[in-house]
């Protein structure tokens, strides 16, 4: 029986088992994927204190080192349910049933999709998620952002200074991210708006060669000519295979506050998968600390 | 065996010309997930003698992301006799690499 399981290694996670390593209880952190979660993707981290630049694998190679130094157990296996009874708590993943006395939830979130039909199939063939990643494949092509939020406007800006063209298609007619940024774009000459549409099909021969744009007050469907689309109309937190044992809100993130506290006493929630309103890196971190020591102190009472 | 690095020189005689399948990573060194698959495709590397496993530097090699058609990385594609026959997109756990090579 292990004192507390964790179920995710990103920033959160990974903060929170080096805390509980440090007072001593044991640890095993569940990870689905890899180490890292979502800040991997970022290839340069600015605003984290003491590091003027690092890059998201850094960081999270670091964070790793660490906390396997101080003694966590990670196990690559995706948690697929919580148990609590009386005896204690039980995890269950795909292959294993682990049983703790207390459990951190810091699953993060991933990317929302647009839910059009070949869209899966058309990733890396033309639909990205991540500019930063793949915008230097578009040098010189026309592309196109789906979104309205910080993200869409910030890979707009970013790809602004590849691309020839950057179409910004937002469904509604204006912008929910920073007006600094509204501002940046409106001064590039290759970026054209599209406001109050949302694209309804993807056209593609094995690669994506165009996107149809429908307008929602004419109903008026454009076609356009791309080479990539990307898409940031959001993130969804990963908590659905918890939803029967903890309290989600309407977007189903966990309803927990600032203390991480669950709806269950034992179970906790870290990072960007519970209600809060500053989802970064160090806040994160923060979350995986108070979790960790009220997990903590939970293990000691019990 | 160990991971080969694959240029546009020698991806001909490297993987076109194979007798074994060959497994190509694409990626680039900006790229964190790229980076966090690299120890995953070692260790893959190193434990399977059936597959060879190539990695294509995109920066170093564009006309090879271009003619295969990688606009996202990290991208793994599985030759057989010249040909693509699998590929997969993104940072993927090992047993779903395993199962791209032997599935």
């Amino acid at each position: 029986m292990y004192d507390i399981v964790i179920i995710g290694a990103g920033p959160a996670g990974m903060t929170a088992a080096i805390y509980a390593r440090r007072a001593s209880k044991s640890v095993l952190v569940l990870e689905a994927l890899s180490y890292g979660g979502q800040i991997i993707n970022t290839p340069d981290i600015e605003n984290y204190p003491v590091a003027a630049h690092i890059s998201g694998f850094e960081f999270a190679t670091k964070v790793y080192e660490q906390a396997q130094a101080l003694g966590a157990e990670f196990v690559f296996e995706k948690a697929v349910e919580i148990r609590s009874d009386a005896n204690g708590k039980t995890v269950v993943t795909t292959d294993n049933e682990y049983q703790c006395k207390a459990v951190i939830i810091a699953t993060g979130s991933e990317n929302r999709k647009l839910g059009l039909d070949n869209e899966e199939e058309l990733v890396g063939k033309g639909i990205s998620y991540c500019a930063t990643c793949d915008g230097a494949f578009y040098r010189k092509k026309t592309v196109a952002v789906v979104g309205g939020g910080n993200t869409a406007l910030e890979d707009a800006l970013y790809l602004a200074d590849l691309a020839e063209t950057v179409y910004l298609i937002h469904r509604r007619d204006a912008f929910r991210g920073d007006e600094a940024t509204v501002e940046a774009l409106k001064a590039r000459a290759n970026v054209r708006f599209i406001y109050n549409s949302t694209v309804t099909k993807l056209i593609a021969d094995n690669r994506l060669d165009a996107v149809e744009v429908t307008d929602k007050n004419t109903g008026d469907v454009t076609k356009i000519e791309l080479n990539g689309l990307f898409v940031a109309v959001g993130r969804i937190p990963e908590n659905q295979n918890f939803a029967s044992l903890i309290d989600l809100d309407g977007s189903g993130y966990i309803k927990a506050g600032e203390n991480c506290l669950t709806n269950v006493p034992g179970i906790f929630a870290a990072g960007d998968n519970r209600v809060k309103n500053v989802r970064q890196l160090v806040t994160a971190t923060a979350d995986g600390a108070v979790a960790a020591t009220e997990a903590i102190r939970f293990v000691s009472e019990h | 065996m160990n991971v080969i690095e694959v240029t546009t020189a020698t991806f001909e005689e490297e993987v076109i010309k194979s007798t074994k399948p060959v497994l190509v990573d694409f990626n680039a060194d900006w790229c964190g997930p790229c980076q966090m698959l690299k120890p995953t495709i070692e260790q893959i590397a190193s434990e399977n003698d059936n597959v060879k496993i190539a990695s294509v530097n995109i920066d170093d090699n564009d006309d090879l992301a271009f003619k295969y058609n990688v606009s996202s990385i990290p991208c793994l594609v599985l030759f057989k006799n010249g040909n693509e026959v699998k590929r997969s997109v993104g940072l993927k756990p090992k047993p779903e690499i395993l199962k791209l090579i032997n599935g």
